[in-house]
């Protein structure tokens, strides 16, 4: 896992404060009579590691299909690195790795490289130096001269990760990059995530692992019917609606409103000491109750919050709407 | 450029999947019994002539060259329906079996334009089998002139029209591909191909009979697709004006050559459903 992972291409178009590398608005898709996605809104920085989710069905695949050109929306606007979609000099820099990863397996893994990094436009020169940075890369060295039918599914995917990276994109969408991966190779992907991430380039992951997404991105959009169900940092979506355990000394009986309208009171434990358990919005709820008992002198012998997962933060945003679905 | 990677594409899957390999064996087979068979036609013919001549006292007749041209005529048959079957199975997945497949999902975002895929795929085809039929008819025609001491006329001619019935096929199989899934393609195409053959008899059927409704069936066959009325063109001019009055109507050639209208109507009908697969292409949810 070394070489260059991108390098700014020389036409690159310049990243501009203003204008996110990803903007979809009110972009909708309806198949006959089915809505596969319903008025997506969103947008993405520059330079930002972005996890798109959603259940089966959500629209996400969809979406991202959308945003390269194989289905054409119904209606709604998205621009990617500030330009309409379709436009070729975005396209120059725009790497993809599609869910099914199927690639011409008559082809061997450069033969295959350097075919999309023609289609990339990357001169013949640039695409011999690039092919051996990319296969190291992905760890396919030693197997660059076979044919890629002859890969295991894991190496396919790799395979497709590296033509996505061949022209050194500034944004790149992963459409469940790891899907077809052991954990160590879900690790490698991770950490080139993480070295693209810090070269400045823009990702856009959708994935089902959630406890990939939670590590790799910097924010996620939860979509659902085709809508964005819940978005936001994956720190201030983890801490949204925590569940908080209070051991304290005991609770002064008039103190009971005031806690009341910090956080919610879900149930409260009389023993040896006693446990109150809430509800909180966020971390500063609970750093309020802790004024406020310190402020009464009750004696605070631990703070529990519960320990969320995205998944736990997922299935709160999806799980409701199923039940309805029902 | 891009069209031009996207036609070496197609070239090199149809080498790796060892397409051009079979061909290859299988028309080297074809060309070794056609020599066979025109060597042992050869044979018997020059002992009839010479058991006629003995019998009746007179020179050699001037039929020689009608039967050769007959042999010649039964070979580039061959080439034709060959070509013709090639066609079809080279590109009835072309573009149903990629988005099939998926293969299109990483082709299709990069900073081409859809029309280059189909226009490269067209090219890499035609590119393959215009080679073929050059090299088919080659070897008839090497194998007329060695073995039979015969050379059919208009040569080039003809071949240029048998690589016009290819691409006729090849735009058609291309617009299917855009259009259906493989297997529907397959048998759409084929009925249709079947369409224009049988039509094309029933017009030669026609004309022996002096059927106008007949030959009225057979227009209009080839109107739905030329590539049966371009095969007789090419038939009519590859044969001496001799071998076509003595051999009249019949179902491999025509006595009554389809105009310069018709091979034009041809070229047009290929740039239209080339132009056709790539709109519906253009617009086609992969």
């Amino acid at each position: 896992m070394s070489g260059s992972v991108s390098q700014l291409p020389a036409s690159a178009i310049s990243a501009t404060s203003s204008e996110p590398a990803i903007e979809l608005r009110g972009l909708r898709k309806v198949f006959r009579n089915q809505v596969a996605v319903d008025n997506l809104t969103l947008s993405v920085d520059y330079g930002e590691v972005f996890g798109f989710l959603g259940p089966n069905g959500a629209g996400k695949t969809t979406s991202i299909k959308m945003l390269m050109g194989l289905v054409y929306p119904t209606s709604g606007q998205a621009r990617l690195l500030g330009r309409k979609l379709g436009d070729r000099v975005a396209r120059r820099q725009i790497g993809y790795l599609p869910e099914l990863f199927r690639f011409h397996e008559w082809l061997t893994g450069s033969e295959f490289l350097d075919l999309h990094g023609r289609l990339y436009g990357m001169p013949a020169a640039e695409r011999r130096k690039r092919i051996p940075d990319v296969l190291t890369l992905v760890d396919l060295t030693a197997y660059a001269h076979k044919k890629i039918g002859t890969y295991s599914k894991g190496m396919q995917q790799r395979i497709g990760l590296a033509q996505a990276l061949i022209n050194s994109p500034r944004l790149v969408f992963l459409d469940e990059p790891t899907s077809a991966l052991d954990p160590l190779g879900r690790r490698d992907v991770r950490a080139i995530l993480a070295r693209l991430r810090g070269e400045g380039v823009t990702i856009f992951l959708n994935s089902h692992l959630l406890s990939e997404v939670e590590l790799s991105s910097d924010r996620v959009a939860i979509i659902d019917h085709g809508r964005v169900a819940a978005t936001g940092r994956v720190d201030d979506l983890l801490a949204r609606d925590l569940r908080v355990e209070f051991r304290i000394g005991s609770l002064p009986a008039e103190l009971l409103p005031e806690l009341g309208k910090l956080v919610q009171v879900e149930q409260i434990a009389v023993g040896p000491r006693t446990v109150v358990t809430t509800r909180a919005a966020g971390e500063e709820a609970i750093a309020a109750v802790v004024d406020l008992f310190a402020r009464h002198n009750v004696r605070v012998y631990g703070v529990m919050p519960e320990r969320r997962s995205l998944e736990d933060v997922f299935v709160d945003v999806v799980a409701p709407t199923r039940e309805a679905g029902r | 450029m891009n069209v031009v990677a996207i036609a070496r594409l197609t070239v090199r899957e149809a080498f790796r999947r060892k397409v051009i390999l079979g061909v290859v064996l299988l028309s080297l087979g074809f060309i070794a019994l056609y020599a066979i068979g025109f060597h042992l036609f050869r044979d018997n013919y020059l002992s009839l002539e010479a058991r006629r001549s003995v019998r009746t006292g007179a020179g050699p007749a001037p039929s020689y060259a009608v039967s050769a041209s007959a042999m010649v005529l039964l070979g580039l048959y061959t080439v034709n329906f060959l070509t013709g079957i090639m066609t079809i199975f080279a590109a009835v997945g072309t573009v149903a079996g990629e988005i099939e497949a998926g293969t299109l999902d990483a082709i299709v975002p990069k900073p081409i334009g859809r029309w280059q895929i189909i226009t490269g795929k067209y090219l890499g085809f035609a590119l393959m089998l215009s080679t073929y039929i050059i090299l088919m008819v080659c070897g008839v025609a090497i194998t007329a002139h060695l073995v039979g001491h015969y050379g059919p006329p208009h040569l080039v001619h003809g071949t240029l029209l048998v690589i016009l019935v290819s691409m006729i096929l090849l735009s058609l199989t291309m617009l299917g591909s855009t259009l259906f899934s493989t297997m529907t393609n397959g048998v759409i195409v084929f009925m249709l191909y079947g369409v224009a053959v049988t039509g094309g008899l029933v017009e030669q059927l026609g004309t022996a009979l002096n059927s106008d409704t007949m030959v009225k069936i057979g227009i209009g066959s080839s109107i739905l697709l030329p590539s049966d009325s371009m095969w007789r063109l090419a038939s009519y001019v590859v044969q001496p004006s001799l071998a076509i009055s003595f051999i009249g109507p019949n179902p491999l050639g025509t006595t009554v050559p389809p105009s310069a209208l018709a091979v034009h109507y041809s070229i047009v009908y290929c740039l239209m459903l080339v132009i056709g697969s790539v709109l519906v292409f253009q617009r086609r949810d992969l």
